[in-house]
Formats: C-alpha cells, structure tokens, sequence
C-alpha cells in the first residue's frame, strides 16, 4: 500500500521541478521572514536571487541546533506567534532547550508524512494503533497519533509508562499496530510474555522509531511477536516522526523529500559526498512555514541512495544510520547531551564537575548510570547525608535530561581526567 | 565531647587498605574504627590520636574526609550496663544516629555516641555520673 502515489512515485525530472519551485519560495520566504537568516546569507554574499533550483542549495549556509539554542525560545520562528498553533520541544545540549513551532499547515503536512510512513508499514483504517510514545513536548506521541488518525486507523493514545495497562488493552482491544521505541516494544514482547499473553495477541505491525536499532533488534522483535517491524525516522527540529520510514524491503528508509530535502555531507569538509558513501545527513524544510530551517544538520550518519525501490517509490532512501558525527546519545527515545550533565552539576557544590556516563541496555530496556566525585571538602559523617546529596543529585539530573538515572557517587580524583578530549561516556549498548 | 575522623570511601577493593596506610606513615594510631556500608560507598569513623593531622593527610591523598563530634562515654563491664544508658537517653527523647565500641582501659569499656544534640547527651551524663572521655583522656591513651 502507498498513501500517496503522486508524491511517492513521482518521476526523477517532476520531483526535481517540485522540490526546485519549493526551495526558491523558502529561501524567498525566510530570507524576508528571518532576521537570522536574511543575516546569514548577507555574510555569506548568497540572495534569494542566486537560488534558482535544487541544485543552487550547496550555495546556503547550513543551520545547527546551536543557532536554535542562541535563538531561543522563537528566534528562528517565520510567522507571528498567532499563527503557531502548537510547540514542541527537545533536549537542547545545554540547558535550554530546542523549541519547534508548527503552523495548522504543518500539522497538517505533519500529518500527511506519518500516513504515509504508517501506510509503508501496513496500517490502515482498518487498524487499531496503540500508540506508546511519549505524549507531551516530545514529538513522538502526538507525531504517531495525527499520522495514524489521518489515515483513519483507531488511536488508542497510550503514551508510556504503564506496560501493564498497554499489554492488558493490547489484548482486551485487539490491536493490530504499535508505534513506539523498539526497546521499549522489545520490553512489551516480555511482558506479554511472562503474562501468558502472547498467543492472544493480535498485533500485526509495529512503527518503530525514535532511537537507533540493529537489524538484530529488528529481527528480535518480529520473531518475538510474530509482526512485522517498520523503521520510522524524525527529528523535532525537521518535524517529528514522519520524516522517513521503511518499507516492506528494508532497504533503507524512504525520505518524504517533496517536503524534506537530504543531502549527505562530510562532517569535517561539509562538502557533499557521493550517493552511497557514508556522510552526515543534512535536511531542508521545503514547505515548513513555522520554523523552516535551511541546511540543517542532524548529525546523523547515513548514506544515500536514489534508484527506484522494489516497492515502487521512487523517493530518496537514507541507509540505517551508522552513528552520531556529535557525542549526543539517545536513552529512552530521550536526546542526551553529556554537555547537559556537566552543566546540571556545576550547581552542585558538594560534588566536582567530572563525571562518567555509563550507558547499557539491560533487559532491553535503557539504563544510565552516571558516576559523580565528590568534592574533596564535601564531608558528611552519615550515610543520610550521603543519601541526601545522591537524592539531589537525582534530581537535578532527572530535571536537566528529562529522564532518571542512577547516581552513584565516587571518591575525589578517582574519575579519569581529561587528557585533551575527555571521555564522558561508556555507552555498551551496541547501537549502530 | 570528644574528635571522630570520617572517611568517604567507595565500596570497592583495596579502598580501606588506602585509608589505613595514610595512617600508620604518618604515625596515626587509631583506637577505634567503625565501616558503615551501602552497596556502593561506605563511611569510616575512627577515633584516633591525632584526627587533626590525619585529615590534612587524608585530604592530601585524596580522600574526602571531615572531623565529627561525637560523645564518648564509659561503661562498667558488666551486663546491662549499656542498656541501662540507652534507657536513660530514649527518656530524653535522644535519638542516636550510630554507636560503636572502644575500649579505653582493661578495666572499663566505651561506647561512642552520635546525636543531634551531643550537648544534651554530656549534660545528661553529668547528671547521671556517668563519666565520658575526653580528647586528652584518649590523647593519654597512648
């Protein structure tokens, strides 16, 4: 099944045309609409003038989560505050964090894009989608919930959180899709498991996304459940989940890029590489009217590939990712800067600013422990008191990163120092 | 009111070995020792002769590590004599964060007390004749 035909098979030479007509009007539009942006491109001597096709985009500035934060809260935003119908936002790499802004046309296009993307992976009006993402600021939730609507499926908005409940309706209901994390899903196969529910089940396909996973996990997941796992991609900062998924071949994921422009790009020289290579992926909204971004990039390592797929789409395919050009993690679907750990526990006093994250997977679901030295002059002589600091440490993280973690506290000058780039992370999960 | 050491350590191997040998180079006898555990840390009380000085050479080795009062008072070695105390403290509504044994002379033994309020504690000893031990009692004891 293809939710849309006309923009997911359309020819080489018509998509061109399409996606040239788009990038013109946006460049038009942000560069009258954005100070930041008319700025940029002034310093880079580029008018809206000199972008007359797709091709002329190796000529715009790129755009990156720091020119987010430094433009915080709706710096980067291309229309008044009364057209923005609805805020998300993620973890920033400090405090701060990046917020998105989508105009009714948005959600709209949002929505358009998760269809199709749910629609690669089997659902239809016909199904019952449960789906497990995180409703709130995170994109998932909500993202996942108006695709799966628009195709007319039966939403059952779960959100996370209560496996039991999620296994108990799965049943009780007869769903027949799931959206959520893979590890999380890898956690309801359990569950079901252990409940004696599995052969009551009568899920069909799962929507899986918002962390990297091995084609190991795939196969897991689908052995496990008896369904068939779909890989689906997003960012907030482009626009949610939606923003490319798998199909039925599992030969990389198909990019909505009528309205999502890729490129790959070397993350050091940040000059384009050739389709099949390796590089980092950069995207540019085509029709985004809220925040629009220019050549953003996501950090994400992937290569490309443009021939026509078994399925009969013809748009661009991103390979599996292949890693992360920046230190950022994905824990719990949640993004996780070590940045943003260090900066939470400069408020501590009791404790030094070094600490190590150690990230694992157990029972397929995420842990993090982060190791914490205390300062030299910290004293307590009761274990209370040592319990109280961990205890507030605990939550100063849990309120900087947005999930919990074990804290454990080490002696002074125990953790590694830096020896030019510190090392932050141990991460045994094996991700890519 | 007498001086205790606190040492910060984590609970892994060879962490009190560390501790102790910071010690006995700097010619720091310890009198008394007391290890509260957690699975992952643990806390060393120590009365010792000079806490002052190992401290500074504790905090020099990199151990966090801080000096506490505490009340150290005699018991008779006899049955109930501890229980007894403790009977007289819980009546003043004392609550004890931790204890443990010292021995002070062959004929007596001690125990080292920690509350909120260790004024209260040497005040309810007085009046009860109950003796307690002073740093230049332990200093003595050397």
């Amino acid at each position: 099944m293809i939710w849309n035909k006309q923009s997911e098979c359309m020819d080489s030479t018509t998509k061109k045309a399409l996606q040239s007509e788009r990038l013109v009007k946006l460049v038009r539009y942000v560069y009258d609409n954005v100070p930041f942006y008319r700025a940029r491109m002034d310093g880079v001597g580029v008018s809206p003038d000199d972008i007359k096709s797709i091709d002329d985009i190796v000529k715009l500035p790129f755009t990156t989560k720091d020119d987010l934060r430094d433009n915080y809260p709706f710096g980067l935003f291309a229309v008044p505050q009364k057209d923005i119908v609805r805020i998300h936002a993620s973890s920033g790499t400090t405090g701060k964090a990046t917020v998105v802004g989508y105009t009714r046309a948005d959600l709209d296009v949002w929505a358009e894009c998760v269809a199709r993307c749910m629609t690669m992976a089997g659902v239809t009006d016909e199904d019952i989608v449960q789906v497990a993402y995180g409703y709130g600021l995170f994109t998932g939730g909500l993202g996942a919930h108006c695709g799966a609507e628009k195709i007319g499926a039966t939403v059952v908005p779960m959100s996370t959180g209560n496996s039991k409940k999620l296994t108990t309706m799965m049943v009780d209901f007869g769903a027949t899709a799931i959206a959520c994390t893979p590890s999380y899903l890898l956690h309801i196969s359990e569950v079901l498991r252990d409940e004696g529910l599995l052969d009551q089940i009568k899920l069909k396909s799962a929507v899986c996304g918002a962390e990297p996973w091995t084609e190991k996990m795939r196969n897991e997941i689908e052995e496990r459940l008896n369904i068939k796992a779909y890989d689906i991609y997003g960012l907030s900062e482009i626009m949610g989940p939606g923003v490319a998924c798998d199909c039925e071949y599992h030969e990389g994921l198909h990019v909505c890029d009528d309205h999502f422009y890729p490129e790959v790009v070397d993350s050091a020289t940040l000059n384009p590489v050739a389709d099949g290579e390796t590089g980092e992926l950069v995207f540019t909204t085509l029709t985004k009217e809220g925040i629009p971004l220019i050549r953003y990039r996501t950090k994400d390592l992937t290569s490309i590939s443009r021939d026509t797929c078994k399925c009969g789409r013809t748009s661009v395919r991103i390979s599996r990712f292949k890693g992360r050009s920046d230190d950022m993690l994905i824990i719990r679907g949640v993004n996780v800067f070590p940045s943003q750990v260090e900066a939470a526990l400069v408020d501590v006093k009791e404790v030094t600013p070094h600490y190590m994250m150690i990230v694992d997977r157990v029972g397929n679901l995420d842990s993090l422990e982060i190791q914490v030295e205390v300062d030299l002059n910290y004293y307590t002589d009761e274990i209370k008191g040592i319990e109280a600091l961990t205890k507030k440490i605990t939550h100063v993280i849990q309120q900087a990163l947005g999930i919990s973690a074990k804290i454990k506290l080490v002696g002074p000058g125990t953790l590694q120092r830096s020896q030019g780039k510190a090392v932050h992370v141990i991460d045994n999960r094996k991700l890519y | 009111m007498a001086k205790q050491l606190s040492v910060f350590i984590e609970n892994k191997e060879g962490m009190l070995k560390k501790v102790l040998n910071v010690l006995k180079v700097n010619d720091v006898n310890i009198l008394s020792l007391s290890l509260a555990d957690t699975t992952e840390y643990g806390l060393l009380r120590l009365i010792v002769n000079n806490p002052e000085l190992a401290r500074e050479k504790l905090i020099e080795a990199g151990f966090s590590s801080m000096i506490a009062e505490v009340v150290i008072v005699k018991i008779p070695h006899k049955t109930g004599s501890l229980q007894e105390i403790l009977e007289i403290l819980a009546e003043e509504n004392v609550n004890i964060e931790y204890t443990y044994a010292l021995t002070t002379d062959n004929i007596d033994a001690s125990i080292v007390i920690k509350t909120n309020d260790l004024e209260k504690v040497r005040k309810i000893a007085i009046a009860n004749g109950i003796d307690t031990v002073t740093d230049e009692e332990l200093v003595a004891l050397h």
